[in-house]
This record gives structure tokens, sequence and C-alpha cells, in this order.
């Protein structure tokens, strides 16, 4: 699995860092995302796909192999 | 047992939708609960449609300001280990935080927003699960299902209350009618969330649907500030009930169930259930 992340759409709500901590951050300074594994382990694939559905502002792509 | 929602507390003393939520919000916020009968009342003004006349909302409020104000200066004389606290260890406006007025805006929202919504979703949630208990069963055979029922339950609620009222900056269509620019609509998410062209079996309660892009907590920059620790509590509720009590059962026909009437959140008056 392949992550993108959009930062002009992110709106800094957090729920991917809450669901998948490993994968996902956000700056400091403003809350925007920041990916941390573009290619995660598969382990983490059920819980980045659950991000990317409740992201608020369907800024979190997967390209799935 | 009663399970939950805003109206019976006053009858029947629900025994878990309404104060579980309560307790939390109470804790984070730093408020005692044994306040809580106050803040219920104060917040059933802000939220009910029908039931009050103004002066009684207008002296609630009022009320509820000089509360809310009288705490944020206890925690800011003495700081604790809350969400409040925090906000105000932040700064002030000048300093990049939340102004007074502000603060005092974001506590009574933080404590009305904790109180009426996950609490009457509880409640919801039950009883579309027991409702057809097929779902309660397949949910008792694989309890991983929890996450993405809850979900399907926040999806086919269609008691979701009165629904978002938005102003249109600019002409928009909707459903093949135009709409001017300057209107002001209210966006049922209940009917979106039931969107043929979103979701295959729209009317079907599929406990297992994913992705399930619902608009419960609605979307963009403005999407539910609590939607997180809202979808914890009702895993949580769902999560122990299912292993405490698996032979729960409504203790009335599912036509029974009543709806609260002129609330902004809909919810249902009480869940009688046995097991």
């Amino acid at each position: 699995m392949r992550i993108t992340v959009d930062e002009a759409k992110c709106c800094g709500a957090g729920q991917c860092v809450l669901i998948a901590p490993g994968v996902f951050d956000q700056r400091d300074e403003d809350g925007i995302v920041v990916l941390l594994a573009e290619t995660p382990a598969p382990a983490l694939n059920e819980a980045v796909r659950e991000a990317a559905a409740v992201c608020p502002a369907a800024a979190i792509h997967l390209v799935e192999p | 047992m009663t399970c939950s929602s805003a109206a019976s507390r006053e009858s029947s003393g629900p025994a878990l939708g309404f104060p579980l939520p309560v307790y939390v919000i109470c804790d984070m916020l730093g408020v005692p609960a044994g306040d809580r009968d106050r803040f219920a009342y104060w917040s059933d003004t802000l939220l009910n449609l029908t039931r009050y006349g103004q002066a009684e909302i207008d002296a609630a409020q009022a009320e509820f300001v000089q509360y809310m104000s009288g705490h944020i200066a206890a925690k800011r004389a003495e700081p604790g280990e809350d969400l409040l606290s925090e906000l105000i260890a932040a700064g002030d406006a000048d300093n990049g935080g939340l102004s007074d007025i502000q603060l005092l805006a974001t506590g009574m929202g933080l404590l009305v927003a904790g109180h009426e919504t996950t609490a009457n979703m509880i409640g919801k949630m039950v009883g579309m699960l027991l409702a057809d208990r097929t779902r309660w069963e397949r949910l008792l055979a694989d309890p991983s299902l929890v996450r993405t029922a809850v979900e399907e339950a926040l999806r086919f609620d269609a008691n979701a209350g009165f629904g978002m009222p938005r102003y249109l900056r600019e002409e928009s269509e909707v459903g093949g009618t135009v709409l001017p620019r300057g209107t002001t609509v209210v966006c049922s998410m209940a009917a979106a969330n039931r969107d043929e062209s979103v979701f295959d079996g729209a009317d079907e309660m599929d406990l297992s649907r994913s992705p399930n892009p619902h608009l419960a907590f609605g979307a963009g920059p403005h999407s539910c500030l609590g939607q997180a620790l809202a979808r914890t509590e009702l895993q949580v509720v769902l999560e122990v009930l299912l292993r405490r009590l698996p032979s729960l059962e409504l203790a009335v026909p599912a036509e029974e169930l009543q709806r609260v009437e002129g609330l902004a959140i809909g919810g249902l008056r009480e869940i009688p259930v046995r097991w």
C-alpha cells in the first residue's frame, strides 16, 4: 500500500494520528498532517484504511497494489 | 433498566446512555459531575426547539454563562489536569490562544456537545441493533465488527435531528433545483447517508460496511470536533454490552420505541431492555 496526503486539504483534525500513530503525525505549529511512512508495514494496512475513511477532509489517498 | 436518552432522565432515570458521556466530558473539562442535573437542563434549553419559552431559555443561558465563567476563573487561579486548564495555559488572545469569551464559548460548547449527542446515539445504536436481533447475534459471533458496526449505526440513523443550516455563498444546484446565492439551506445528513448513488444497499444495515463515507459528523474543517471521543465511547459501550450482557433484548416491540420530540439532536425517549 502506498499513501499520499494532501496538505492543502488537511484541516488538522488529527483523526489519522489517533488511529494510526506510527504512520501519521501532525506539525506542532499548525496541526497539519505529517506522513511518517509512505509504505506502511502490512500489519498497519487496516488502520490506515480506517484513517483514510474517517478523514474529515478526505486528504489521505491510498494506492493499493 | 432503560438504556439512555435525554428526555427519559426526568422520568425513569436512564442507567447507561446518559451517564457515561456526561461523566467523561465532566472529567475532561474538570467540572464536578455532581452538577450534572444543572448542565442537563441548560443543555436541553440550548438544543430543544419546542419545549421552552424565550424567557426560560434566556434565564438558563445566563445561569450557564455565570457557572462556566466562575469555573474558568477557578481554573485560572488553580489549574488542574483538565482541558480548560490546558487551554488557559496555552495563552490568551494576544499570545495566539483563546480570548476570554472564546474560552467561555468553548467550555459551554464542549459541555453541551458532550451531553446530548453521544448519549442519544448510544440509545439509538442499541435500539437499531436489537430491533432486528440477528444484528446483535452477528456481533456476538464476531465482536471484531464493533468498529464498522458503530460507523454503520451512525450512517443508518434516520433520527439524526434537525440538520445543519448552511448559507450558500454561491449559486448551487441540488437535485436538479438551482439555489441562488444567499440562500440558507438545512442539510439533512440522515438523507445523505441513505444516498443510493454513494452506498450500495443504502437502506440495509450492513454491520461490516467498509468504506463507509457517512456524514454523521459532517465533513471538512468544521466537522465534529468530538468525533474521536464519540467513536471511542460508542465502541466501548457496544463492546462491553456484548461481553457483559450477551442476552440483551428489547423489552418492548421495536415499533413502540418513542422518539424525543423537538430536540435538535434526535433521540429515543427510552429503550427498555432485559437480559
